[in-house]
């Protein structure tokens, strides 16, 4: 894939893992948060649907990924361990659809680890640059 | 409630393939209680649906609705204003939905989007299992409360069969046993000896054996 | 005299009966049926044909039954309700009986999951215990199910199935109880290898009288390897083979010499045991040993009567 595709993904976040850091976005990406990572805050990675993650690759994203709490942290219970039902569930759905499962990633992670939140920002885009565009990109 | 699974995303693709314009119909009974078939199914499928067609460069328009039931006059009939700009109708209720659909719309295309399974429990959230076949003549009484036609793989009457072992059925480690079931229901409310009695043949025909069946309460009609 | 076959013959002449299994081919060939029977007339008072047995689409047992009826043996149609209806069963009886066909054996049948066409309708329109009900009143009052007459006799030997080993263990003597009831004359068990749960089942049976009331033919499986041992041990839902058994097997030098021996054991425990009135060896794919196993069990020559 040449060097040139620039993968636009979106991050569903929860508020809770990220508070700590997310209110200061150039902080975060002077320390090296890809500025192709678009953040969507939600007040618990439990709260992210189905339909959300869908939609987001429907409208063209090359990738989407949730990032919450730790699965036995969560602050509201069982919402990150949802949302990781939720990821394995589209993954289906793409697989059916002939499209790359590893568009989409749910990602358990200590609260307020601002490293730890850029690299798996950085992990993902390099994974969907490997990818390739969406099949859907611009459709 | 009547249990249901959607179909494989191909599969739906496939019955859709070359229409454009579609009605996704969702419904609010059962299949909403067992999440096979609710809005928020609808919203989910469309959205599913809208991605494999644009893959293959073939946008489709979709309509989402979701009516109360689909298996009402009341109800159904609610789409005769708007269901002759649809290619199809695909529907999300059970069978019963997609034929009383074909059944009020006679130039409409029904299609369904759902695999009906049975009529089932909610043992927990997200797992579903058979408790009645709809045999049309109920022997609960004399089995515990527990049924032998939907619940036994072989249907048996009069007792298990020689594959019943630790509780469950040879025909899967994962299905209990239902003359099991039965023996130890009886044996806890001290009425084993049911079990002696030989029950008789059964009456198929009151079943869907006898043809497509019908009720007709006259105290009812209008 | 119900049925005046071969094996009621020998059974309420009060002798041990020795009946065997014998397998139809998944084919046309006539000659193999035959060539099974040829192997076993000498050595058993009557021979089963399975139908379509572990729901593997095989020659149907009844022309199985007539093709040894044909060489002179005493068959034993088996028949499944998971392949036909009342209509079906009824009118394969007729069949059978005009066929010279004297015995039935009145099972379940193994489901069609485990066969050759796992996603076959399975029929089940009565149970087992339902048809023996219904061969009785065919036999007895010359009644189909519905009450309407049949012209000509039904004289058939009536057996079932009893498996000591399935769940759960006190219902099953209960459960022969209701098959006697039905107005079964024969039993035909599962294959035993654990000796101390049939002689607890042997005992219950006693207790309530039932080895009165039909005669119990043990059954028996010859074991041919150390992987059917432990094939069996593990896969095959009700039936029980004890780790002893499968150890013995592994341990012999000569597995099939071994699966030989604790055959014949096995019918030697058989044979003290009250209340059994014989054996049915089912030597699945080893039917050629069958003579032998008999022979050495002590068993030979088979009394004519």
């Amino acid at each position: 894939m040449s060097d040139t595709f620039k993968p636009e993904i979106i991050a569903f976040c929860c508020h809770y893992t990220i508070y700590n850091f997310a209110r200061d976005l150039q902080g975060l990406t002077k320390s090296g948060f890809p500025e192709n990572v678009k953040i969507e805050k939600v007040s618990c990675s439990g709260r992210v649907a189905r339909v959300h993650l869908l939609r987001t690759l429907e409208e063209g994203a090359d990738g989407v990924y949730v990032v919450g709490c730790e699965e036995e942290k969560c602050h509201n219970g069982a919402g990150s361990r949802r949302a990781k039902k939720r990821s394995e569930y589209v993954k289906d759905v793409l697989l059916q659809l002939g499209m790359e499962p590893e568009r989409t990633e749910m990602f358990f992670m200590p609260r307020g680890d601002e490293a730890k939140f850029i690299d798996i920002a950085r992990e993902m885009v390099e994974k969907i640059k490997a990818l390739g565009p969406s099949p859907l990109r611009g459709k | 409630m009547i249990v249901a699974e959607r179909k494989p995303i191909q599969e739906i693709l496939s019955m859709i393939s070359g229409l454009r314009k579609i009605l996704i119909l969702g419904c609010k009974g059962c299949v909403t209680v067992c999440s096979a078939g609710s809005e928020r199914e609808v919203m989910i499928l469309a959205t599913i649906i809208r991605m494999g067609r644009k893959k293959k460069d073939e946008p489709i328009e979709l309509v989402e609705r979701t009516l109360v039931r689909q298996c009402d006059p009341e109800f159904i009939d609610q789409l005769s204003d708007s269901i002759g700009q649809f290619d199809a109708v695909l529907s999300m209720a059970c069978g019963v939905g997609v034929n009383f659909l074909a059944d009020r719309y006679p130039k409409t295309i029904a299609l369904p989007a759902v695999n009906t399974k049975f009529y089932g429990v909610a043992e927990e959230q997200g797992v579903w299992s058979e408790r009645c076949a709809g045999c049309g003549d109920c022997i609960l009484n004399l089995t515990g409360g527990l049924c032998p036609v939907a619940r036994c793989s072989k249907g048996l009457f009069n007792g298990p069969c020689g594959g019943s072992v630790n509780g469950k059925c040879e025909i899967n480690p994962d299905i209990n046993c239902v003359w099991q079931l039965i023996y130890d229901r009886l044996k806890g409310l001290n009425q084993l000896d049911k079990l002696d009695e030989i029950l008789p043949v059964k009456d198929w025909g009151v079943s869907s054996h006898g043809g497509p069946r019908k009720i007709v309460r006259e105290d009812l009609k209008i | 005299m119900k049925a005046n076959s071969n094996l009621e013959r020998i059974l309420t002449s009060g002798q041990f009966a020795v009946t065997a299994e014998c397998g139809p081919p998944k084919g046309t060939l006539g000659e193999v049926v035959r060539r099974k029977g040829e192997s076993l007339k000498f050595c058993c008072d009557a021979l089963n044909v399975t139908d379509n047995q572990t729901a593997i689409v095989r020659m149907s047992s009844i022309s199985g039954c007539a093709l040894l009826k044909g060489l002179g043996i005493d068959p034993v149609m088996q028949m499944v309700v998971r392949d036909r209806n009342r209509i079906a069963i009824q009118s394969d009886i007729l069949g059978a009986v005009a066929l010279g066909i004297r015995n039935m054996l009145c099972l379940s049948g193994d489901h069609q999951k485990f066969g050759n066409h796992p996603s076959a309708k399975g029929v089940y329109d009565i149970d087992s215990i339902q048809l023996i009900q219904i061969v009785k009143r065919m036999r007895d009052e010359k009644k189909f199910l519905n009450g309407e007459d049949i012209s000509g006799e039904v004289p058939l030997f009536i057996g079932a199935a009893a498996n000591p080993f399935a769940d759960p263990f006190e219902f099953r003597v209960r459960r022969l109880a209701k098959k006697i009831k039905a107005g079964v004359d024969f039993i035909q068990t599962q294959a035993i290898f654990d000796m101390e749960r049939f002689l607890r089942w042997m005992a219950m049976v006693r207790d309530q009288g039932l080895d009165k009331k039909a005669h119990i033919l043990a059954g028996i499986i010859p074991i041919k390897s150390v992987g059917m041992a432990r094939y069996m041990a593990k896969n095959v839902a009700g039936i029980t083979v004890p780790k002893e058994i499968v150890t013995r097997m592994e341990q012999a030098k000569d597995a099939k010499e071994e699966g030989v021996k604790i055959a014949i054991e096995i019918i030697e425990q058989i044979k003290e045991i009250e209340g059994v009135h014989g054996v049915h060896v089912m030597a699945v794919a080893w039917e050629d040993i069958v003579p032998r196993v008999v022979k050495e069990a002590g068993l030979m020559p088979r009394p004519l009567v």
